[in-house]
């Protein structure tokens, strides 16, 4: 018998003694430091744009564009935060964004106008999420191995149907949407179904089942199982609902570009897992949070834009985006090992 | 009795882990050249003390001596460099590694830097295996494609490989069969000759009657006999010495009547082929029907199977005399089933998250409208289903993994009360939990059984499943060799059906 005493399993996992401070408040201070640190590096890359450029940085239109060109990644990582949450992975997020893009932009979608554009981003997103979910669920595929391959077929696909060509829009409602009178309040409309996106994400997330099950499918599959909840659904709801996301998106970077293109999401995927890993997520799935995904994308596209307005080449922010990674990873892991 | 000093001597042995002192004192003595056996129940520190030995875990008090010198086995390679090999249960091989690879795996033959391939390490290891009798198995095939004894036989080899003094075996037998036995006895016999000393583990007395030379038994982390010899001993006084305890485990009483009432649970002809025989049970509403046998000898597979974990080959459950969907979990929640599983960390818990957390997810839509759980209800249903277990503490806003063994056992146990369950199946309730715990969840479980739940547990501590159960079934490598009340069976009989396979006359 070398199972008899467990007791040396135990022996990793220390149990903090009961004495000391109270351990929910320790988790919930680890969570505030998390969220406090994200809130830290976004002040001061907003501190140094507004150093190096204090005209164009701070500027209304500077803000709007940034908070636009979060919303579409925006979206894409909210969804893609649920699906690292279950212990998955969905490298086809940018694939599926832009084969969403160019199927609602064809010449014979555009006939059905804004309802006809909206519903086939959507549509498209979902499926392929469908496709994912199936394989992955009730397939047995490696999450990893499946989106890859959604990733290159999805790609393939876009390029047949666009054959290389931008597809422009020219269904004026869908237009306006990203023009400056479509602004509420001086907000894009884009960012405000990024902010309901998140909101409602974070509802899911931590107040309803279907964000419970997330959570304990990614924690302890075995143990979600052997507890009755349905794993294999739930993991296809999740590829659904990433679809979903990228559906959206797609939509956003039709309106933001007045246009489909092939190439549009491309490193989607990167980007999405980057700054779901940065905002807290653990990779092993069963823990995350949708503020600190939505703060990982909002201090990357800020980077991007600061080093725009500097005239900084892109390899340049390439490597600084290398390194918040691993900087963020780091200082997570010590925060987590010093509670 | 050699008069020469012995290779290896432990004295004074102690390692306690969270909640659990493992060993308590141990003296072990091998001579060079023996067959030493080690010998105990399940729990008893056979596997703590094995990987001191090994290096794997470091004493917190206690002396080891190698050859009369003083040493400090800091880690597993410490430990390889003096000449102890250890062969683990559980085969530490690289599955997709060749035979070859796997022996040299950690001191690979190199030239220049370099991993020497080929005919050098596949002629050595082809030695090996010549050595040890299976020459027949090509040192180029993957570890993976093997069966289980030849890559038992790799293992070996691997710690053969090493200049080696001293071989832990941890029950090397178990996965062998009655051929494949004899030839690892052979070897032993040619190990022992060129004066390698073989601490040997086994549950199968006949084993150690026929290889050891000498015997410790250890009980409750203590060596209650060191150095018996191990032909002559009488298998009466073996088994007393594993039984006999220093703690009396508190029991709760039974109910006087037997329960009545027709079976919750029935179980007809349920089977997993290489793990269980087909096996019938009933357990009525108020019973507590206990699985006695060493592990390896299906009791969890069975519970697993019962509760759709796993899928029989043939057989059937009922609840209320309707049958259950084969190998589905959810139908057998919804019939009012409920695991509390072995691994209680690996299988029940999600170890990130509160009390509450734990104890609602089997019940969160009876919280939930469309989905939105109303946390107030929740966190009052959680509660209200761990005070009634004296959950401790009594918050279940903490996190569950800094629970103690026992209260996280009770958080398993208040998911089960919440959802309603009917029927629990408990595997090895009281693991890693501290002595003191258990007579508290012993009340517990007898408390739920007398509340109207039926309830199947399994343990490998006979003690327990005598002192806790109203009917026994005592199970020997998947076969149900007895069936009795509680209160006629003791443990040296059980022990004996256990490990015989037939009652000792």
């Amino acid at each position: 018998m070398t199972q008899p005493v467990s007791p040396p399993r135990d022996s990793t996992d220390k149990v903090p003694s009961a004495a000391e401070t109270p351990p929910w408040r320790a988790v919930l201070f680890r969570a505030d430091v998390r969220t406090l640190s994200l809130l830290g590096v976004l002040a001061v890359l907003i501190l140094i744009g507004g150093i190096t450029k204090p005209d164009e940085f701070l500027d209304t239109r500077n803000l709007q564009l940034v908070l636009t060109q979060a919303s579409v990644i925006g979206v894409v990582t909210v969804g893609m935060t649920f699906v690292i949450i279950s212990g998955g992975i969905d490298l086809s997020v940018g694939a599926i964004v832009a084969l969403a893009s160019v199927w609602a932009t064809t010449v014979a979608t555009q006939e059905y106008g804004f309802g006809g554009i909206l519903f086939t981003a959507v549509a498209v997103g979902v499926g392929c999420g469908l496709v994912n979910g199936v394989l992955i669920a009730y397939g047995g595929m490696v999450p990893f191995i499946a989106t890859l391959a959604m990733l290159a077929s999805a790609r393939g696909l876009a390029l047949q149907i666009t054959d290389g060509r931008t597809q422009i829009v020219s269904v004026d409602s869908v237009l306006d949407l990203g023009e400056r009178d479509a602004y509420i309040l001086g907000i894009p409309p884009l960012v405000l179904v990024f902010a309901a996106v998140t909101v409602i994400g974070w509802l899911v997330l931590n107040r309803t089942t279907f964000g419970r099950r997330t959570v304990a499918v990614g924690g302890n599959a075995e143990a979600a199982r052997l507890a009755g909840i349905d794993v294999r659904r739930q993991r296809l709801y999740l590829y659904l609902l990433s679809g979903l996301c990228c559906g959206i998106a797609a939509f956003l970077l039709i309106v933001l570009a007045g246009s489909g293109q092939n190439t549009n999401g491309n490193l989607y995927e990167l980007d999405a897992i980057a700054a779901a890993i940065i905002g807290g997520t653990l990779l092993t799935g069963g823990r995350g949070t949708i503020v600190g995904s939505v703060l990982g994308v909002l201090i990357f596209t800020t980077i991007t834009n600061i080093f725009a307005l500097n005239n900084l080449q892109s390899d340049v922010q390439q490597i600084a985006k290398g390194a918040i990674i691993v900087a963020a990873v780091l200082v997570q892991r010590r925060t987590a090992s010093t509670t | 009795m050699a008069p020469e000093p012995p290779l290896l001597s432990m004295s004074g042995i102690t390692k306690s882990f969270p909640g659990v002192r493992a060993l308590d004192g141990v003296d072990l003595d091998v001579q060079a050249g023996e067959v030493h056996c080690l010998l105990g129940q399940n729990g008893a520190g056979k596997s703590t003390l094995i990987k001191v030995l090994a290096g794997a875990h470091q004493p917190d008090t206690g002396t080891i001596r190698w050859r009369s010198e003083e040493v400090t086995l800091r880690s597993p390679i410490a430990a390889m460099r003096l000449g102890i090999a250890t062969i683990y249960q559980e085969l530490d091989l690289v599955e997709h590694l060749s035979v070859a690879e796997n022996v040299h795996l950690g001191h690979e033959p190199t030239a220049a830097g370099f991993v020497v391939r080929g005919k050098v390490a596949r002629d050595s290891t082809a030695q090996l295996l010549k050595r040890l009798g299976h020459p027949e198995i090509d040192p180029g095939r993957l570890v993976g494609e093997l069966s289980a004894a030849h890559q038992q036989i790799v293992s070996m080899a691997r710690a053969l490989s090493h200049e080696v003094r001293l071989i832990v075996m941890d029950e090397p037998s178990a996965a062998l069969d009655p051929d494949e036995v004899d030839n690892l006895f052979r070897i032993v016999g040619d190990l022992t000759a060129d004066g390698v000393a073989v601490v040997y583990i086994s549950h199968r007395l006949e084993e150690i009657r026929r290889i050891g030379d000498r015997v410790t038994v250890l009980k409750d982390g203590r060596a209650v006999a060191g150095g018996l010899p191990a032909k002559s001993t009488p298998t009466s006084e073996v088994v007393a010495l594993m039984t006999g305890r220093n703690v009396e485990y508190v029991f709760p009483r039974r109910p006087t009547a037997a329960p009545q009432g027709e079976p919750v649970l029935t179980v007809e002809g349920l089977s997993r082929e290489g793990e269980f025989a087909p096996l019938d049970l009933q357990v009525r509403p108020g019973e507590i029907v206990g699985l006695a046998g060493l592990v390896g000898s299906g009791r969890s597979e069975i519970l697993e199977t019962v509760y759709g974990a796993r899928k029989p080959d043939t057989g059937r459950v009922l609840v209320d005399g309707r049958p259950l969907k084969p190998g589905s979990v959810r139908a057998a929640v919804s019939a009012g089933l409920g695991l509390a599983p072995e691994e209680r960390k690996a299988q029940a818990l999600l170890m990130l998250e509160s009390v509450t957390r734990n104890v609602s997810v089997s019940s969160m839509s009876r919280f939930a409208r469309v989905g939105w759980i109303d946390r107030g209800a929740e966190l009052g249903a959680a509660r209200a289903a761990t005070r009634e277990l004296s959950l401790r503490p009594d918050n279940p806003d903490v996190p569950v993994r800094t629970l103690s063994g026992g209260n996280q056992q009770k958080a398993v146990l208040a998911r089960w009360l919440l959802r309603g369950c009917r029927v629990l199946l408990l595997d090895e309730p009281t693991r890693g939990v501290d002595v003191g715990a258990r007579a508290e969840l012993y009340a517990v479980i007898r408390r739920l059984a007398d509340e109207g739940l039926a309830v199947l547990l399994v343990s490998s501590e006979v003690p327990e499943v005598l002192g806790l159960a109203d009917r026994v079934l005592v199970l020997r490598e998947g076969t149900v060799v007895h069936t009795a009340p509680a209160r006629e069976l003791d443990e040296h009989r059980v022990l004996d059906l256990v490990m015989e396979g037939s009652p000792a006359s």
